[in-house]
């Protein structure tokens, strides 16, 4: 027996050093470690979409080549950011496409499309922001508001789970996170009049462990915050990836906009838990504590902005450049809000309340005949996602000045139907759109500089330990900045406006760095 | 159920399972079938007036954007309250142009736009019963004598100079074939009485790939050349540009001494004292006839 033992055990151990695919978890908490590998949505827990690789630097940025294109054959935004793991590239693009390739050449290894019903209706495309990976699967979110589980080798569906009615306007767009042995997701449906929630399943078997509803229900804190049954179309999505803090177990997720977005008559009170960010523990989804960014929000300013753990002078913090123009500084143990700083052109508030929080002024509610108010229906900026270096100290973030006329279009609410309650117009004196990548102090919230782009971007930030910003922006270009002055080093006409956030990985000793643009996925590489 | 094919046909998605599922010689007959169909397709909603209410929000939501609060037209689209609609009248060309866009014109198909949520059919024959609830039941009277404000055109008023109007004509500003369907009678005006007040708008972001707004542009080359015009298109690094003389100039940007940009237009503001009221409608008058067949 003993012997045989023996023999197992060297069968076992040579199994696992064959395989290296295998994420854990303690890989995910440690994904610093390993910066050839791309492990969540944001590069790491923290939410800093920043890489620790530095062969492509300064110095060198500047003979950055195009090594790889992978075209989807879709149409419509591109919005993935991939994962990669020792040499395989996952990915997500438009109708619910997800594929593996050669990290190294593009090649496909796999592809899986999600047969979708013909009547589903994502607000603003038929998106995908990215898959996540634990073990040998990885995880999508769907349209029509599925949680499937693919084999990463094969693409093959292990679990599908609906979680909820598409029907009623709930879809899945985000790239799910994975926290020890659960995947978790938000849905999106703020413009169908949904009630929000944030989900968490079983890796193994697409069990739903715990849901967390954004809008309280009768008996719940914050019930009171909504104005008779307007709760139960409440909104407050929660379609973007949150964060998760391994040292206190919470995850740190951000909501959107209250239903109908542009309307508050219907809906009187502060509306919670919508443009929130809500400190959630792990295993069980129970609130530990929120703040809520814009109380009874009728700008559609959505709070679904990638939140930056920041650990400073052994403070704990969390940092938002949120959609309506304000920069806020969070204490991550409390939920205290520790500063505020508008870092683009906001018309909408002129005060602070007792905490600090910037309070909207009498000049900013939509009227039947349109005011305009800055930022615009898109925010200051959106989904894309900031970056955070701690080398350099800064937050950045890609910014967009745009101020509209925001109208009140009343509008009975219909299961499943566009909820507006709005419509919004560029201002007639508007000078046109434009945007800019800032970097921010979080130290004092201020705006050290700005690269300005021809026209607002939607593309997201990645800094990185060579001294880089790589950011894309709408006229196509893929654009390579200095992180501490936000010169331009490099860029390459891609051929498609960008809607994506770019990442970096290394196989073979080569770093690469990647974005979506137009339909293709693009790696560029030193020569 | 013809009309329920007929409608389904104007989907993508019904498009992309037809062309995956049977051969393509059927997807054609299909194709055939229904463009003889379509022309009986009528608004369900045809002559209800709760229809048309809903149909005014959902106007507001998806579509006033581009053609104003009450239809009379915005800055990029056209007055839809006019009987004559350039694209077609019928409630079945309507319901196409509204569900599928018109190619060739910033009109994008439903839910595309990259800022809605995209509407039902439901939804859009109910914007149809609205913009049938508030059509101006006679045409819009003439405002001029168009044939003395062609002669004006390419004559005296020297507009021919920088604008064309079926294949004649210059280069330097917009062509304005299409403009007497595309814009109100009132930015008609202004745009002549005051060509700086408002550019040709840039196309909404989702569709801007090629966003000409006929901004002021002037350069000055390495070598000190002072090139002025107006710009065909632009990036960050990259300028496009033709220069008063209609020649096509291509920069980077980092290799040219300096660069500026205005919205100040280099059309001349007619004011009365060059361009008559009278005058001026006869030239409206010309370009509201312009292609209206």
């Amino acid at each position: 027996m003993n012997r045989l033992s023996g023999i197992l055990l060297l069968i076992v151990g040579v199994l696992v050093v064959e395989a290296p695919a295998q994420v854990t978890f303690e890989r995910l908490i440690n994904a610093s470690k390993e910066p050839q590998n791309w492990l969540t949505y944001s590069g790491d827990y923290a939410g800093s979409r920043f890489s620790s690789l530095d062969q492509v630097n300064t110095a060198n940025a500047h003979s950055l080549m195009a090594k790889w294109v992978y075209q989807t054959a879709a149409t419509g935004k591109f919005e993935t950011t991939p994962l990669v793991v020792d040499g395989i590239l996952y990915a997500t693009a438009q109708d619910d496409r997800a594929f593996a390739l050669d990290a190294r050449t593009g090649r496909p290894i796999w592809m899986y499309q999600h047969q979708l019903p013909s009547d589903i209706r994502p607000c603003c495309g038929r998106v995908n922001r990215g898959l996540a990976i634990l073990r040998d699967k990885v995880f999508l979110g769907t349209l029509d508001a599925h949680v499937i589980a693919l084999d990463a080798k094969t693409g093959n569906i292990i679990w599908d789970v609906a979680a909820v009615d598409y029907k009623q306007g709930y879809s899945f767009t985000l790239a799910p996170l994975v926290v020890k042995n659960i995947v978790i997701l938000g849905v999106s449906g703020g413009e169908y009049g949904i009630r929000g929630f944030i989900d968490a399943y079983d890796a193994d078997t697409g069990k739903r462990k715990w849901r967390f509803y954004t809008v309280p229900g009768p008996g719940e804190p914050g019930h009171d915050t909504w104005e008779g049954d307007s709760w139960k179309i409440g909104g407050a999505p929660a379609w973007v990836t949150g964060v998760y803090d391994p040292g206190t177990d919470q995850l740190f997720w951000p909501t959107g906009n209250p239903s109908p977005s542009n309307r508050g008559e219907g809906r009187a009170g502060d509306n919670l838990y919508s443009n929130s960010l809500l400190a959630l523990d792990a295993d069980t989804g129970k609130l530990n504590w929120y703040f809520q960014f814009t109380k009874h929000d009728e700008h559609d300013w959505d709070a679904t902005q990638v939140p930056i753990m920041i650990d400073s002078g052994g403070k704990h913090l969390i940092a938002q450049a949120n959609r309506n123009g304000f920069f806020y500084v969070l204490d991550r143990t409390t939920g205290k809000l520790l500063s505020t700083n508008a870092y683009a052109r906001i018309t909408w508030s002129d005060s602070k309340d007792a905490e600090g929080r910037p309070v909207a002024n009498n000049q900013s509610s939509p009227t039947p005949e349109g005011r305009t108010v800055c930022p615009g229906a898109l925010g200051a900026t959106n989904w894309m996602s900031p970056s955070f270096d701690s080398r350099t100290g800064l937050f950045y973030v890609t910014a967009r000045e745009q101020c509209d006329i925001f109208s009140t279009a009343p509008q009975p609410y219909e299961v499943g139907h566009a909820y507006y309650g709005s419509a919004y117009f560029p201002s007639d004196k508007a000078e046109p759109y434009w945007g800019a990548l800032r970097a921010i102090d979080p130290a004092t919230g201020q705006v050290k500089w700005e690269f300005r782009h021809l026209s607002p971007t939607w593309s997201g930030v990645l800094s990185t330990a060579g001294g880089l910003l790589l950011t894309g922006d709408a006229e196509g270009n893929f654009i390579a900045l200095d992180a501490s002055s936000g010169k331009p080093l490099w860029h390459f006409q891609m051929g498609g406006a960008v809607y994506a956030s770019p990442m970096s990985f290394a196989v073979d000793g080569k770093q690469y760095v990647a974005i979506a643009s137009g339909s293709s996925l693009y790696a560029f590489g030193l020569p | 159920m013809p009309t329920l094919f007929c409608q389904k046909t104007f989907s993508l998605a019904f498009w992309s399972r037809v062309f995956v599922s049977i051969p393509i010689f059927m997807g054609v007959v299909a194709l055939l079938t229904c463009s003889t169909r379509a022309e009986e397709v009528r608004n369900p909603f045809s002559g209800d007036p709760k229809a048309a209410k809903a149909g005014e929000f959902e106007f507001r939501i998806n579509c006033a954007f581009c053609h104003g609060l009450g239809a009379r037209g915005g800055g990029r689209g056209p007055d839809l309250t006019r009987a004559h609609k350039r694209h077609g009248d019928s409630d079945a060309e309507l319901f196409q142009n509204i569900s599928q866009g018109i190619p060739g014109t910033v009109m994008p198909a439903n839910g595309t736009n990259g800022q809605g949520v995209g509407m039902t059919d439901d939804e859009i024959w109910q914007i149809i019963a609205y913009l049938r609830s508030i059509q101006m039941q006679a045409p819009a009277k003439s405002i001029g004598n168009a044939a003395h404000g062609k002669e004006l055109f390419y004559g005296d008023a020297n507009c021919s100079s920088c604008h064309m109007v079926e294949g004649k004509g210059g280069r330097l500003g917009p062509d304005l074939t299409a403009v007497g369907t595309a814009r109100t009678v009132d930015s008609l005006i202004e745009s002549v009485r005051i060509p700086s007040q408002r550019l040709a708008w840039g196309l909404t972001e989702s569709t801007k790939e090629f966003a000409q707004e006929y901004e002021t542009v002037t350069v000055v080359t390495a070598d000190g050349h002072e090139i002025k015009g107006v710009t065909l298109n632009e990036d960050q690094f990259s300028l496009q540009m033709m220069d008063t003389s209609e020649r096509v100039h291509l920069f980077e940007k980092d290799k040219l001494r300096s660069f500026q940009k205005s919205r100040k237009s280099l059309m001349p503001a007619y004011n009365q004292s060059i361009l008559s009221d009278q005058d001026l409608d006869d030239i409206v008058a010309y370009l509201l006839s312009v292609n209206t067949k």
